[in-house]
């Protein structure tokens, strides 16, 4: 595919507090430290909406200001691309409970967000876009599945996009079912074109030999990595903090996706 | 855009299983939809598939077993499709097909039997519960990888209601960035308690079959299919079946979770984008499938967009009165419906419903018509104002 430029990103997870601290970490200068994530309240979602709104999706509509804010693009402009490895779970968890009653009560609101593109409709009701928006799972593959789309909207249809990943730890029992250490979200908008504003350019390659992906050699930083489908995207944000370098996800099966950054 | 030829497709749905059942039932106007048995909690008709529980999968692939990959496996056996398959993986490598499908609950029913089952005590799942083969939403997907053996590049698209209409959107790019040679592409949504009882919660659910379009309509019949098609570049293909897709169109609503925009902007948008993108003026499009749910504000909004697009000439109707609304698998079974129709060469109206309301001013039909399409539009819309048209056409 190709080439697309990276235009800004927005990053939050327990100790990655925001795109600054997490390139901070990602280079050197700064050690990884956990952190309890800070509460969720988005200020692009009006308060009434985001009453309605739990961590899944204030997660993604946080990391995804963030990139825009940091990219300088009018964000009702943009496309998107969200993934998931598997929607939100606390909602799946509260209607499969729901559900086994004689006389289930389901929550009208909570069902509307089990959906998995509400992230997409409460972000394009955010910031008043009515670009195409899809949204992809990919288990554990999430983030590297979501690339390829948003990869091939960016170099196919010629426009902008952004690009958010996010997962939420499970609640019980579903957590046991569907482990995952903390939550992670990440968002980058890409463009097709080179602006003063672009951080690095990027182009993915779906490569088809098994082998292992890009792993961190602090361990700290490793156990984020493994501990959220998102946060498989670690090395690539690292690459970008770095201004260049290839980095390898694991792709479904056996295969690789190798994302190349390039000043 | 270049057009994707569909080199093959099959669909199962509550009118049977393959194309033929679809045919039928299409021409003998004969409805799916039958009182619900699935869940006895609920009055309301549900469009079900017959014989989804005696499905076996293969012991290898027993791991994925659930209701929605059964119903995904019983479709895909229906039609020759799989041999289709075996002739595209030996031309192309299985790792230059694709397999792209749309879902909006995947295999969550599995996940609802389990919270049946949990430990009084711990209120732990059961030991035999398999979360990433069933309930997640990629596994869908990764069961019909295994199934066709295809090992190119994956996807699972889930926007609710459009998630297997944008399907062909997804494929069309990765074919044309060079990602792969062709695309299997499909939907596959299976009845569940947490849809019937969440529409319910809505208030989106009719006591009474599903009548789109009518002045007094009552909301959706909920329905579950299986279908896929395969597309692949014209001059690439051996051999298709002289229909292809088109264009696309994508929008997003900007407006509500569960409501779409009462002005059908969103919608209209989506439809303005398809003719584009396939080089069309409206007048060129001789029928619309509409999205038609049967639910107030949908069908008065559609029917606004379908107004403001296209004027009050070009025929148009809602298929769901045969086979229910199949959610994330609504794309694909329209999809096939729209290629019984060129097939056949005829329009299908709306069933069940006796008037159209008189506050319509699209030319919405009630009765099947005889015609010779050129082209077709098909509408599909989400939750969350996920927009999504496709044009399809007699490949020349």
């Amino acid at each position: 595919m190709k080439k697309a430029y990276v235009q800004g990103v927005g990053v939050l997870a327990p100790g990655l507090v925001g795109w600054q601290q997490c390139r901070e970490v990602l280079t050197g200068k700064q050690p990884y430290e956990h952190a309890e994530l800070p509460k969720l309240v988005p200020q692009r979602l009006a308060a009434a909406v985001r009453r309605r709104t739990g961590d899944y999706i204030r997660l993604a509509i946080e990391v995804a200001s963030e990139a825009v804010d940091n990219s300088d693009v009018d964000p009702s402009t943009l496309a998107s691309v969200f993934c998931t490895s598997d929607g939100d779970g606390q909602i799946a968890h509260n209607i499969c409970e729901a559900v086994t009653h004689d006389e289930p009560m389901v929550s009208p609101t909570q069902f509307h967000n089990s959906v998995a593109n509400a992230p997409a409709g409460y972000w394009s009701q955010a910031v008043q876009s009515f670009e195409p928006s899809t949204s992809v799972a990919g288990f554990d593959h999430a983030f590297a599945v979501g690339m390829i789309e948003a990869m091939a909207q960016v170099t196919m249809e010629d426009r902008p996009i952004l690009l958010v990943s996010h997962d939420v730890r499970f609640p019980e029992p579903l957590h046991s079912a569907r482990p995952m250490a903390s939550s992670f979200g990440v968002a980058m908008v890409l463009s097709p074109e080179k602006t003063n504003a672009s951080l690095c350019a990027l182009t993915a390659t779906i490569h088809r030999v098994s082998g292992k992906p890009s792993v961190f050699e602090d361990a700290a930083l490793e156990a984020v990595r493994k501990g959220n489908p998102a946060a498989r995207s670690l090395a690539a944000l690292q690459a970008i903090a770095n201004g260049s370098g290839t980095v390898e996800l694991n792709y479904p099966e056996e295969d690789l996706l190798r994302l190349e950054f390039a000043s | 855009m270049f057009p994707l030829v569909i080199s093959t497709f099959t669909t199962t749905s509550a009118l049977g299983t393959g194309i033929e059942a679809m045919r039928s039932a299409l021409q003998d106007r004969r409805s799916g939809l039958a009182p619900c048995s699935f869940d006895t909690r609920l009055q309301t008709y549900t469009g079900m598939v017959q014989g989804v529980d005696e499905v076996k999968l293969p012991e290898s692939m027993s791991i994925f077993n659930c209701r929605n990959n059964r119903l995904a496996q019983l479709g895909l056996q229906q039609d020759g499709f799989v041999d289709h398959v075996t002739a595209l993986r030996e031309r192309y490598g299985a790792d230059r097909v694709a397999v792209i499908i749309g879902t909006s609950t995947a295999g969550i029913h599995e996940t609802e039997l389990a919270y049946q089952h949990r430990d009084p005590d711990t209120g732990k799942l059961p030991d035999d519960y398999h979360f990433e083969t069933t309930h997640n939403l990629f596994a869908t997907t990764q069961f019909v990888r295994h199934y066709l053996q295809l090992t190119g590049p994956a996807l699972m698209v889930s926007t609710a209601c459009s998630s297997s209409a944008k399907v062909f959107a997804s494929a069309w790019r990765l074919i044309a960035s060079g990602e792969c040679d062709a695309a299997v592409v499909g939907g596959v949504d299976s009845l569940c308690f947490n849809t019937l009882h969440g529409f319910g919660a809505l208030g989106l659910v009719s006591e009474t079959p599903t009548r789109p379009c009518a002045p007094d309509r009552t909301g959706i019949s909920i329905g579950e299919a299986a279908g896929f098609a395969i597309v692949e570049r014209p001059e690439q293909a051996e051999s298709h079946t002289g229909m292809a897709l088109y264009g696309y169109g994508e929008s997003s609503d900007a407006y509500h979770m569960s409501t779409p925009r009462p002005d059908g902007a969103g919608a209209a948008l989506a439809m303005e984008r398809a003719l584009t993108c396939a080089n069309l003026k409206a007048d060129a499009i001789d029928y619309i499938n509409m999205h038609g749910t049967a639910s107030e504000v949908n069908d008065a909004m559609e029917d606004k967009a379908i107004s403001k697009v296209f004027g009050n000439a070009t025929p148009a109707s809602s298929t769901k009165g045969w086979t229910g609304h199949t959610l994330g698998a609504a794309g694909i079974t329209e999809a096939a419906i729209v290629f019984t129709a060129f097939k056949h060469g005829f329009l299908p109206g709306t069933i069940n419903t006796k008037e159209v309301d008189p506050d319509f001013s699209s030319r919405i039909i009630l009765d099947n018509e005889t015609a010779s399409p050129t082209y077709i539009l098909s509408n599909s819309f989400g939750f969350g104002g996920s927009n999504c048209s496709l044009i399809f056409g007699m490949y020349k």
